[in-house]
């Protein structure tokens, strides 16, 4: 299984994802940077979390229009499953990818904390390890988190059943406590909890690994 | 030529920047301002024959990148 990882300026999550990758798969990653003119042979691309451009303009905006997006669109309606973390959900939803947009917490605080989430479905590339309506405890930070659609894109994407997973209690002001959420497809997931920090009981909780062990379990099977 | 594009969120998303500028000018004791809402303005210098085809260019710029329309409504002013 190949993972590939696409670091823009300004991405800090990237050698976790990485660290993440190699602890729960065995499988090292590649790092590309999105400078790079294609993206190398992948049954996974990640793209972590951080604050590409700044977050100038807006989160995720400047990121979402590189050439390299290009290159991972064509993937993505190839079928190729892609994650989206945190500041790689924003860059998504700017790439029109995934529905939606992400506002400022209502709080307007950076919250960082672990929080608890209800999975779902557990019957996607992503989650076959989770149970339906598991919850688990992943943390998040983040300043831009507040799921936003309009009724109509919020109606469809519960109908079609894309959400990924939501926080058990109301956080950031997201509609429907919406905290990752597919395509219709279901080879594209962005969230905004990073798993990537919770593999290790060391710092708390190791729910966030089996998103990972899912998608081994995917190939492996 | 000069254009200035307006963004502003719309009205049926939640702007808490704007209720947290209202809520400091109440500390100020500025009690009778209501309704505050922040968006932005992007001005740059557009070669174009007129001004029509400016705005075409300009409102081309603005869907694929300066708004998320998503999110926010804009609005154009060429002189």
């Amino acid at each position: 299984m190949n993972v590939t990882i696409i670091r823009f300026p300004g991405t800090n999550c990237d050698l976790d994802t990485a660290n993440a990758v190699k602890k729960v798969l065995g499988i090292v990653p590649k790092i590309i940077s999105c400078k790079e003119d294609k993206i190398p042979k992948s049954d996974l691309i990640i793209i972590p979390g951080g604050f590409s451009y700044g977050d100038y303009l807006r989160s995720g905006a400047i990121a979402a229009r590189e050439p390299i997006m290009d290159d991972l669109e064509l993937r993505a309606n190839q079928g190729v499953y892609i994650i989206g973390i945190c500041n790689g959900f924003q860059i998504l939803t700017e790439r029109k990818l995934l529905q939606g947009s992400l506002l400022k917490n209502s709080s307007l605080k950076f919250i960082s904390k672990s929080v608890e989430l209800k999975i779902n479905r557990n019957d996607t590339f992503f989650t076959s390890k989770y149970q339906t309506d598991e919850v688990v405890n992943i943390p998040i930070a983040h300043h831009d988190g507040n799921f936003f659609a309009d009724q109509d894109t919020l109606d469809s994407i519960e109908d079609n059943n894309q959400v990924a997973l939501r926080y058990l209690n109301p956080i950031n002001g997201s509609l429907n406590n919406i905290a990752g959420l597919y395509n219709k497809n279901l080879n594209i997931l962005g969230l905004m909890p990073h798993p990537e920090r919770a593999v290790d009981l060391k710092t708390g909780t190791n729910d966030g690994s089996r998103i990972f062990e899912s998608a081994l379990n995917f190939y492996s099977t | 030529m000069r254009a200035i594009v307006y963004i502003r969120l719309k009205t049926e998303v939640l702007d808490p920047q704007g209720q947290a500028i209202e809520s400091a000018l109440k500390n100020l004791g500025e009690n009778n301002i209501n309704n505050i809402r922040q968006g932005k303005l992007i001005e740059m210098d557009i070669e174009a024959k007129n001004i029509q085809e400016a705005e075409e260019k300009i409102e081309k710029i603005t869907k694929s990148l300066l708004a998320n329309t998503v999110i926010e409504e804009y609005s154009i002013e060429i002189s």
